[in-house]
């Protein structure tokens, strides 16, 4: 067995910066703020997906102990952005109208956020809110996706642009599949799945003036957070504060403003007290977003020895009827495999349904489901090896955008992972290989996703003892950024780690986008490295300039921090950084610093990739599947933080493990509600369905992309590892589950 | 805040008077199933009796039966040597039921008295007639997928979600149980009912009764007994299907069988039949198959279990053939 990489003794890399803080319950989360005279609201939802409100009796509510008010539609005060009809007051996200919450009396699915029943404690509003009495008119709902699929329809933004990943596509011939000499063709499922990070959704809202607003909010983006409630609250932006130090995990679920958010400061403007807002885990199921229940089809062609010559690929996810949920369901099918021929139809349904929002991996996963598992099957009907099957067809250059990559180790991570999982003891007859009564499997999913970079600002001030002190609006939902970005500036500037404090999650603090899409270390990595390399150019010019001529034509390459003693080295002079700094009579230097994509981004294809191997044990009479062993191998470029960078292939592939086998969130499409939804019932993988997962990076620097090298990799952690579980069942037990997840009934 | 009382009982006797007069007052021990439905507002006690203080939490060995008092922690007779000892199923059950955090909260009489896990019974917005009498029962047309095969009635076809409690209908257990007007025992296997046009009773205690311990007739049975277990991820999820079975082997013969099923009935479900069949019979895969065809007479499916039709025959294989050691 390989060793894992953090059990091998020269392993010494970064512990998260934050840690500490974490463990020992330091860390403040958003619901942890206590104000003075705060005052703590509880959500009523709708007990129907479709009609309208007839009346509420909130007499007993109000009448309760402690209660402040009871708000809804009839007496909340309305928003300044309410006016404008159809105004989309949450960009960037989904495109629509956002549900505006306490607006009218119009239901749009089940469980949306009706009434805020605010107390003075939270068990008082709790309570008080179930005494609060609904009379609605019921419409007919529609939930069901598959009942519904022929009303499915190409969504607004690719209708507009012709080059969306949404629009429709085609690359050479449309009816090439039917002249394949070897035909597939399937359909694939994939259902609801939530987010559910171990931290609820909460919200402390507070008004410190009239026109002041300062929220402690569970979010993704602190920035697009300041700028949705200023819009919202016709607000001057500098008059929003959104603070989010602490996120205790999100997978998506923070990248869009959330009706529950706006309820809080609505009852906190109305009570005239700071607001706490806590979902409960059922809201966490209706109230902030899911990946959409999806439904694929796939047509593959390929000629007998193994070269695809079309790739035919549709999809339909469902959305609300208010807004539409796009996502990149089918972009890999058009660039991954060399396939001269190829075609995708993305279509969303408009459901009685709250609007999804990206989760982990989020239609690249979905899609990889579908496409990886048709590869599977028709390597398997050809009778030949999955993984020579995808090297037949590696593409060299992006097809889609007709560009070359700007890097891609994806043989690599193909030759790497095959030797981690054993790829030699896998048979191509599926049920040959056993253990006692285990029957045993081994599968492989690839994934890919876009290396997206967004510009970023940080601020950086370094005193006469050394220490750097940054700042960046950024979040942190849990990969560990502070800890990134504290090993890039003592990478790049030799100052010992310990020295170095990043502080984020803040939107007074320099602009940065949101923490998603894989974009944190490619975006605001290349800042911390532009005010590193802008301070030492600050101390170059004063060193020049009090006559060390050593340092007259250094460049900030030339220098770097001697660890031990701040000693500015570097062309073979040494300056401490102190007596620098007194010469010069000042206390402190510091910078702010943007750095933005360049112009390489139209000349290159950037993706990163990452390659899944699964190892299976299914019980044959029971149908019980036991994951025994992942391999994932990431090409993301520069690894910049070796620890938490691998913590985040063991978090993805364990999402993916519930991908495969456990996550699934039920809707009785009689009263569209949920079935399973709590913690007991929608299973998330537990320590017992996970095994050893081995995590290799080639560590390769993509320096097109970004000045950092990195390419990003908590989506590519995900994306692969679904298809590779479900094809190493198939190699196991030669049964094909389309549907996830693989549940024992399934396998029986 | 719903206002309720709260007492703390010392004695089994204090404990049977705080429930006197006022039948909306209910005993909590571990609180890990009776504060989540008072959480979902599906129960709202207006007293609560604390028996945690009740000494009743001894594991004894006495007069040819294992006696375990109502109050001891599942994870504590679980670890239980005498209990490892004699009856290593129930062990085995318990061990795979909830998660380590639960049982260490979780007692004996709370398991045998926690409510069954339908979705519907869970959510006040849909119909239940266990929770709400005459609303109808949202499973039976609706996603029965969890749901039980023997036993239903169009009423309700919940299933008893306890682990527990099949180990110890299999092993004869009874259960000693004390009101106002003194002690009685219950059969095990007449504690639990099935739930026919009353669904809201789960079980034979009375109103104003309190578990006071679970007996165990010593029995042959500790060599051979296999608890097996299959739920929808590999620890932490309520049984598709559970066999706890239990066999007195003479040599590769089987002298006497114990077999009950789990996540099938509205009650731990006892196969008397299939016993019988196994008694006298070489242990070997095909007994327990026939054993397992018999078992499963009877059994009817709803719309999203009938994959139980299959799995659970397969189940009591798979248990019996670890008891007999075959795996
Ligand atoms: C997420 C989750 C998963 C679980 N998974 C499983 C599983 O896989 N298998 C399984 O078997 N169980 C499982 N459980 C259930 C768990 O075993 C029960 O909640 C627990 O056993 C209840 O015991 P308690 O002492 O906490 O009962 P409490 O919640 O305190 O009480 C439950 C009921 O019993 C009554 N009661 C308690 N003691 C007595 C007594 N001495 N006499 C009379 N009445 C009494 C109370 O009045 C109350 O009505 C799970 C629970 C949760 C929350
Ligand atoms: S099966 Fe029983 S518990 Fe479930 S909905 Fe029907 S009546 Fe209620």
């Amino acid at each position: 067995m390989n060793e894992a990489f953090f059990d091998k003794k020269d392993y010494k890399p970064l512990d998260r910066v934050d840690g500490r803080l974490k463990v020992t319950g330091a860390a403040k989360y958003s619901a942890e703020y206590v104000l003075p005279n705060m005052s703590y609201a509880v959500l009523v939802g709708s007990t129907i997906a479709k009609g309208t409100i007839e009346s509420i009796d909130s007499k007993a509510a109000e009448r309760a102990p402690g209660v402040l008010a009871v708000i809804s539609h009839l007496n909340a005060i309305k928003l300044p952005s309410y006016q404008s009809k159809g105004e989309h007051p949450s960009e960037p996200s989904t495109k629509g109208q956002p549900l505006r919450v306490f607006f009218d009396n119009k239901i749009y699915s089940n469980d949306q956020p009706i009434v805020a029943v605010v107390a003075t404690s939270f068990e008082k509003a709790r309570h008080a809110a179930t005494l609060v009495k609904v009379q609605y008119n019921k419409e007919q709902h529609q939930t069901d996706l598959e009942a519904n699929a022929e009303k499915a329809v190409l969504p607004a933004s690719g209708k507009k642009n012709p080059k969306s990943p949404t629009a429709d596509y085609d690359r050479g011939q449309i009816d090439a599949f039917a002249n394949a000499p070897v035909k597939f063709e399937a359909e694939y499922v994939l259902p609801t799945e939530v987010h559910n990070p171990m931290e609820l959704q909460s919200i402390t809202a507070h008004w410190e003036a009239d026109d002041k607003l300062t929220v402690y909010d569970k979010v993704q983006g602190t920035k697009m957070t300041q700028k949705n409630f200023a819009k919202e609250w016709n607000l001057p932006e500098e008059n929003v504060k959104c603070i989010a130090t602490f996120v205790g995990g999100a997978f998506g679920n923070g990248l869009h403003n959330w009706p529950h958010e706006t309820a809080a400061i609505i009852a906190a403007k109305q009570v005239k007290r700071p607001v706490k807002l806590v979902l409960t885990r059922e809201q966490m199921f209706t109230m902030v977003g899911y990946r959409p229940r999806t439904w694929q089809k796939i047509q593959m062609g390929a000629t007998k020895d193994g070269k695809l010559v079309a790739i035919n690929h549709q999809s339909i996810g469902q959305t609300s009827t208010y807004e539409e949920f796009t996502e990149s369901t089918l972009q890999q099918t058009r660039m991954m495999y060399a396939s001269p021929n190829v075609s995708t139809r993305y279509r969303i349904l408009p459901l009685n349904l709250a609007t999804p929002i990206w989760m982990r991996g989020p239609g690249e996963a979905t899609g990889a489901f579908g496409l990886e598992s048709a590869m599977d099957e028709v390597a398997h009907s050809i009778d030949m090896d999955p993984v020579d099957f995808r090297l037949l067809n590696y593409t060299e250059s992006d097809p889609d955008k007709n560009m070359p990559w700007s890097t891609k180790y994806l043989r690599e991570c193909y030759d790497e992972g095959k030797k981690r999982i054993g790829w030699e003891n896998r048979k191509m007859q599926p049920g040959s290989v056993r253990d006692g009564e285990w029957l045993v499997g081994y599968g492989m999913g690839t994934g890919t996703f876009g290396a997206n970079r967004n510009s970023a600002t940080v601020h950086a001030e370094l005193d006469k003892e050394g220490n750097l002190v940054m700042h960046c609006a950024i979040t942190d939902i849990g990969p560990g950024t502070g800890t990134a970005m504290v090993q890039i500036a003592s990478n790049t500037t030799g100052i010992p780690t310990e020295k170095i404090a990043f502080h984020l999650g803040n939107s007074e603090f320099p602009n940065a986008g949101l923490q998603g899409g894989s974009s944190t270390v490619n975006s605001v990595g290349p800042a911390v490295l532009a005010a590193c390399n802008a301070l030492k150019e600050q101390l170059i010019t004063m060193a020049a300039a009090k006559g060390n001529a050593a340092f007259a034509s250094a460049k900030p390459d030339d220098v770097m921090f001697d660890k031990a003693e701040i000693q500015l080295g570097g062309k073979s002079a040494k300056l401490t950084l102190g007596d620098l700094l007194k010469q010069n009579n000042i206390e402190k230097i510091e910078t702010t610093n943007e750095s933005k994509p360049d112009e390489n981004r139209n000349k290159y294809s950037m993706n990163a990739f990452s390659m899944h191997f699964a190892k299976v044990h299914v019980h044959p009479f029971t149908g019980q599947v036991r994951v025994k062993k992942i391999v994932c191998c990431a090409d993301a470029g520069t690894i910049v933080s070796p620890k938490t960078a691998a913590s985040q292939m063991i978090g993805g592939a364990t999402g993916g493990i519930g991908m495969a086998l456990t996550e699934d969130a039920v809707m009785d499409h009689r009263f569209g509600r949920y079935v399973t939804k709590d913690l007991a019932d929608y299973h998330v993988p537990v320590h017992a369905d996970v095994p050893e997962i081995d995590v290799y990076f080639v560590n390769k620097p993509d320096l097109l992309a970004d000045p950092v090298g990195s390419k990003g990799l908590g989506e590519i952690a995900i994306i692969g590892v679904a298809p590779a579980i479900a094809n190493a069942v198939f190699n196991a037990t030669g049964k094909r589950i389309r549907e996830l997840p693989i549940t024992p009934d399934k396998l029986i | 805040m719903i206002q309720f009382q709260y007492e703390r009982a010392t004695t089994t006797k204090a404990a049977i008077n705080g429930l006197a007069n006022n039948s909306n007052a209910r005993f909590i021990a571990g609180g890990t199933n009776l504060v989540d439905l008072m959480k979902r507002n599906i129960t709202a006690p207006t007293k609560l009796v604390d028996i945690n203080m009740v000494p009743l939490k001894d594991i004894q060995q006495q007069n040819g039966k294992t006696s375990i008092g109502a109050l001891a922690l599942n994870s504590a007779v679980a670890d239980n040597k005498l209990i490892i000892e004699k009856h290593p199923l129930l062990s085995q059950a318990l061990n795979a039921g909830a998660s380590a955090q639960i049982r260490n909260m979780a007692t004996v009489g709370g398991n045998m008295m926690q409510r069954t896990r339908c979705p519907y019974f869970y959510d006040t917005a849909l119909p239940c007639n266990k929770r709400e009498p005459g609303s109808g029962c949202g499973a039976l047309e609706g996603l029965n997928r969890m749901h039980a095969i023997f036993g239903t009635s169009e009423q309700c076809i919940a299933v008893h979600p306890s682990d527990m409690c099949i180990a110890l209908v299999a092993l004869d257990a009874s259960v000693l149980v004390a009101g106002p007007k003194g002690e009685r025992r219950i059969p095990f296997e007449e504690f639990h009912r099935l739930p026919g046009n009353q669904p809201e009773k789960d079980n034979t205690l009375q109103n104003n009764e309190m578990i006071i311990s679970v007996e165990i007739p010593d029995n042959a049975f500790a060599k051979n007994a296999h608890y097996f277990k299959v739920r929808d991820r590999a620890s932490y999820a309520f049984a598709l299907v559970s066999v706890a079975a239990a066999l007195n082997m003479d040599g590769k013969v089987i002298k006497e069988a114990r077999l009950a099923m789990g996540g099938v009935a509205h009650k731990p479900w006892r196969l008397k039949e299939a016993e019988k069949a196994l008694a006298g019979k070489p242990a070997t895969e095909e007994t327990f198959r026939q054993a397992a065809e018999i078992a499963m007479q009877g059994a009817k499916a709803f719309k999203y279990n009938a994959f139980k039709l299959k799995l659970g025959p397969n189940v009591i294989v798979e248990a019996l053939k670890n008891a007999a050691g075959l795996v």
